[in-house]
């Protein structure tokens, strides 16, 4: 089973606490992967956040191919990060060669573009380098986007995190948001894009659960946008759901609950905006989820929220101090970072409502 | 001794034979009253009996006239083994048996000059059924929990109208953050997944069709369940009309347009809105032979009604105005749509054939968003009288054109736009709710279905030849009959509570299939969790093949 958390901070944190937070809950998930996009990136990303960051991992063939399609496309290097790996007899990775992490400056072209055409550049160079590389799995591009950084990879995620070097905390490598989980795909064949958290144009979502509707979302998603592939896990379509409803169609969150898991008939035909609802439910029937999940996620402006499904539910507890929210599978994950916060005021959501963190850290529980 | 005439017709020509037992009768003539075909009577038959009245044998021979009832051997009066002298009989005296060396089909056509007719079933039995090759495989255990039948909600409803993808929703963001509804959008009913369809008052007795609009009406107001039914061609009752149950009502129109001129003149004086309109372009049981009302069975409220003499009553089997689905679209959607102020669903039935998914393509694309559902019905099912040869040798089975269509509208992201609904065949074992499941499994949003219906009401006849006699006005169960005598037969209240239980334990079923599998809404085209124990038909369907 999955164990999910996420970290949203006033303050910059180091990825060793998503790690904390993870490895108290890992007889819950079975350390087969450790997975993290970091958002609102400080340290030395701090001053590069208008420019898109190349998120990468691949052979030395794959390096080779993704610069060759950056350059023609025109993206000039303006920074660019190299972990220093740490690589042990004994060890539990997969590690790929090269670990990628670029920012660059829009091409010639593009300075004057609108922000829409310059992300849907960011898309589509992305696209573009995963299916280059995508034969012989010779590399792997989790995200291109301003302010973002994605690590996935299969092993232990404790060795994962040494390997990294990711145990010391340090001010140079950190963000406010950090999503993880630390789990492969286990139950279907070890892809790395099918590990959550899963990135698209500034949202993120992971999960724990299924989702037993994911044939009919699946389907209905292929058509909607060219973006929407891989399909590796059954949570791949919670992202697509929110990325459709909030950017494509432009809808509020508070509408995600209603289309993935509408409210009954008959508490609808009760409500003032049942046109509303019923409208959504009539078009949206296809992108309703059915099965035990809980989905975290994030914004592009950052705010983080979570939401269950209305049946089955998965565990999920919220738990915040003055400067911290922590999103946790488990509650020791919580305690193992937070352990001085009240845990009186800890929300443990329902089946009905969004829990929503904005940049205030305001968390607010919306009703269905 | 008797010649033999080998050129008249003998009772062992025929599809059944009339076992009599002269001991066990007592002449009270019930079997010969009840019987509707008039293919019994009573004659008197010379009997001869050796006897010996002394110690030793010595034989006398005595004949004596001996009343009997015989079944007649004359081609209109054959029985059609619907067992009402077994079932009147108070000592067990008389039954039907099916005549395996029946003659029937070569003698009736050589001695009428015309083929057989009968009420619709399709009795040529070639294969086993698809969806009985079907089952629900995908049972959830330990990753993805069932739900519980008992205590969890299920909405077990369907769409019936145009949907709209989202992206051509009127919607804007309020001040308030919220979704707002600008403009219209076409009208759309959540109704139960299983419509009781079309067959007309005039098909079926009075009686009946009031036996089905009551068990609707306590349905919707009393069991909460949305059921709808469609009226067939064929009008209603005004006062029907102009009722407050005219909301649970299909509204139907097809060739022959028969009611319409007094569904337009209630129209003013209708107090709700029907729950659709549905234009009937072909049927599945027998495409290509068009409606046919019997002139027996057009009894003068059926003629006030339709607005048409005592005449044989033919729905041509296209519509003479219209010649393509382009036109169909643009004119007679367009007008029943506007007829009702765009308030109502206006949906299409047509046959299954070999270009169903071209009709469909054609309407899910049409730009006026007008269609508001596709009806298919295949062969298997039928309730109306036809050609024999219509019902056994033409069609098109529904399963794998439902799931064509189906698939036809994933492959261009429209799914849903046009509900999917089914019919032919379904519930025929006398489980609708799991071929209606699997349906849902495959594509459809719902299903349609009438005889079993007529099952439910106590029709006596069968898929194997037993009575199919719906097209003779001589129904012995006073379902499809006109005729006052054979309508008293029928308690329309034991109907009606007949068919809302069947319901009522049907949505019970249809919540035991979804529980398995997890679903707390209906699972349209989930066909991940069927499986198919035929490889064919899982091939033909891609569906899983388990063995």
């Amino acid at each position: 089973m999955c164990r999910i958390g996420a970290i949203k901070s006033l303050n910059y944190v180091h990825p060793s606490k998503a790690l904390q937070l993870m490895n108290s809950q890992q007889k819950g998930h079975d350390n087969s992967g450790f997975a993290m996009v970091m958002q609102d990136l400080g340290g030395i990303f701090e001053k590069y956040k208008q420019f898109p960051t190349l998120s990468l991992a691949c052979t030395d063939e794959g390096l080779k191919i993704a610069e060759e399609i950056l350059a023609t496309i025109g993206f000039r290097q303006v920074f660019e990060w190299i972990p220093e790996t740490n690589r042990q007899p004994g060890m539990d990775i997969q590690a790929m060669p090269n670990y990628v992490f670029r920012t660059f400056d829009y091409p010639e072209q593009f300075k004057d573009a609108p922000q829409r055409e310059k992300e849907e550049l960011l898309t589509n160079t992305r696209l573009q380098l995963r299916f280059a590389m995508e034969r012989d799995q010779i590399g792997f591009a989790y995200s291109f986007w301003p302010d973002v950084i994605t690590l996935k990879e299969i092993g232990d995620p404790r060795d994962i995190g040494t390997f990294f070097g990711l145990w010391e905390a340090d001010d140079s490598f950190t963000a406010k948001n950090i999503t993880a989980q630390c789990r492969q795909n286990t139950n279907y064949a070890i892809v790395r894009y099918a590990a959550h958290p899963f990135f698209l144009q500034g949202y993120v979502t992971l999960t724990n659960g299924e989702n037993t509707f994911y044939q009919k979302n699946n389907e209905f998603q292929a058509s909607l946008n060219p973006a929407y592939i891989g399909f590796e896990s059954d949570s791949q379509c919670f992202l697509y759901t929110m990325h459709y409803m909030h950017r494509q169609l432009g809808w509020p969150l508070s509408y995600y609950k209603h289309i993935i898991t509408p409210l009954p008939f008959e508490e609808v035909v009760q409500r003032e905006d049942k046109d509303e609802l019923l409208a959504i439910r009539q078009s949206l029937a296809n992108l309703e989820i059915n099965g035990p999940n809980t989905i975290i996620g994030t914004l592009p402006d950052f705010t983080m929220w979570v939401v269950c499904d209305a049946k089955k539910l998965r565990p999920i507890v919220v738990g915040h101090t003055e400067d911290t929210v922590v999103f946790s599978s488990e509650v020791c994950g919580i305690n193992e970072i937070l352990p001085d916060r009240n845990w009186e005021t800890d929300i443990y959501p329902n089946e009905r409502e969004i829990v929503v963190v904005d940049n205030n850290l305001e968390v607010q529980r919306w009703k269905q | 001794m008797e010649t033999v005439k080998i050129n008249d017709l003998a009772c062992n020509d025929l599809p059944w034979k009339v076992i009599y037992d002269t001991e066990r009768c007592t002449l009270c003539g019930s079997c010969v009253a009840a019987c509707t075909f008039d293919a019994i009577a009573p004659k008197v038959e010379r009997r001869r009996k050796s006897f010996s009245d002394t110690e030793t044998p010595e034989p006398k021979i005595k004949f004596s006239a001996t009343p009997v009832i015989a079944q007649k051997n004359v081609i209109k009066n054959y029985c059609r083994g619907c067992g009402v002298c077994e079932r009147v009989c108070p000592n067990n005296a008389i039954r039907a048996e099916r005549n395996p060396d029946s003659r029937f089909q070569v003698v009736y056509q050589a001695a009428t000059g015309t083929g057989p007719k009968r009420g619709g079933r399709n009795n040529l039995e070639v294969a086993a059924r698809t969806l009985d090759t079907l089952r629900v495989g995908r049972i959830s255990q330990m990753t993805d929990p069932s739900l519980d039948a008992q205590r969890h909600t299920f909405d077990c409803l369907a769409p019936l109208g145009r949907i709209l993808p989202a992206t051509s929703l009127p919607f804007s963001v309020g001040p308030d953050g919220a979704l707002h509804k600008n403009g219209t959008t076409p009208p759309t009913r959540w109704i139960y997944p299983v419509i009781i369809g079309d067959m007309s008052i005039g098909a079926l007795s009075w009686r009946m069709w009031e036996a089905v609009s009551m068990a609707v009406a306590y349905l919707n107001e009393e069991c909460g369940l949305p059921v709808r039914m469609c009226s067939g061609e064929g009008g209603m009752p005004v006062r029907l009309l102009t009722s407050k149950y005219l909301k649970y009502m299909i509204l139907q129109i097809a060739s022959g347009h028969f009611g319409w001129n007094r569904i337009i003149k209630a129209m003013p004086h209708m107090t709700e809105d029907p729950a659709g309109v549905l234009i009937k372009i072909g049927q599945g049981a027998k495409p290509g032979d068009g409606g046919l009302l019997m002139a027996a069975k057009v009894a003068s409220h059926i003629q006030a009604i339709r607005g048409v003499p005592k005449a044989d009553l033919l729905s041509p089997p296209n519509h003479q105005g219209l010649y393509s689905i382009e036109e169909s679209v643009q004119k007679m959607f367009l007008s029943f749509n506007a007829a009702f102020k765009f308030r109502v669903p206006v949906a299409i039935k047509v046959a299954a054939s070999a270009t169903s998914v071209s009709v469909f393509n054609n309407l899910v694309r049409d730009p006026y968003n007008i269609v508001g559902g596709f009806f298919l019905d295949g062969i298997n099912g039928g309730t109306g009288a036809a050609h024999e040869i219509s019902l056994d040798h033409t069609g098109h089975p529904v399963v794998s054109k439902l799931r064509d269509c189906y698939l036809a509208a994933v492959a261009q992201g429209r799914q849903g736009q046009i509900p999917l609904w089914a019919a032919g065949g379904l519930g025929k074992t006398g489980n609708l709710a799991a071929d209606a499941f699997k349906m849902f499994c495959l594509g459809a949003n719902g299903v349609f279905t009438g005889k079993l219906i007529l099952q439910l009401a106590g029709c006596l006849g069968n898929d194997h030849g037993r009575c199919n006699a719906c097209n003779t006005g001589l129904c012995p169960a006073g379902i499809t009959t006109q005729e006052p005598v054979l309508v008293r037969r029928l308690n329309p209240d034991r109907v009606a509570e007949n068919i809302v239980n069947y319901f009522l334990g049907m949505d019970q079923e249809l919540r035991k299939l979804m529980a398995p599998i997890g679903n707390s809404s209906l699972p349209i085209g989930r066909s991940d969790c069927l499986v198919a124990t035929d490889k064919a038909v899982a091939d033909r369907l891609q569906v899983q093949y388990v063995c």
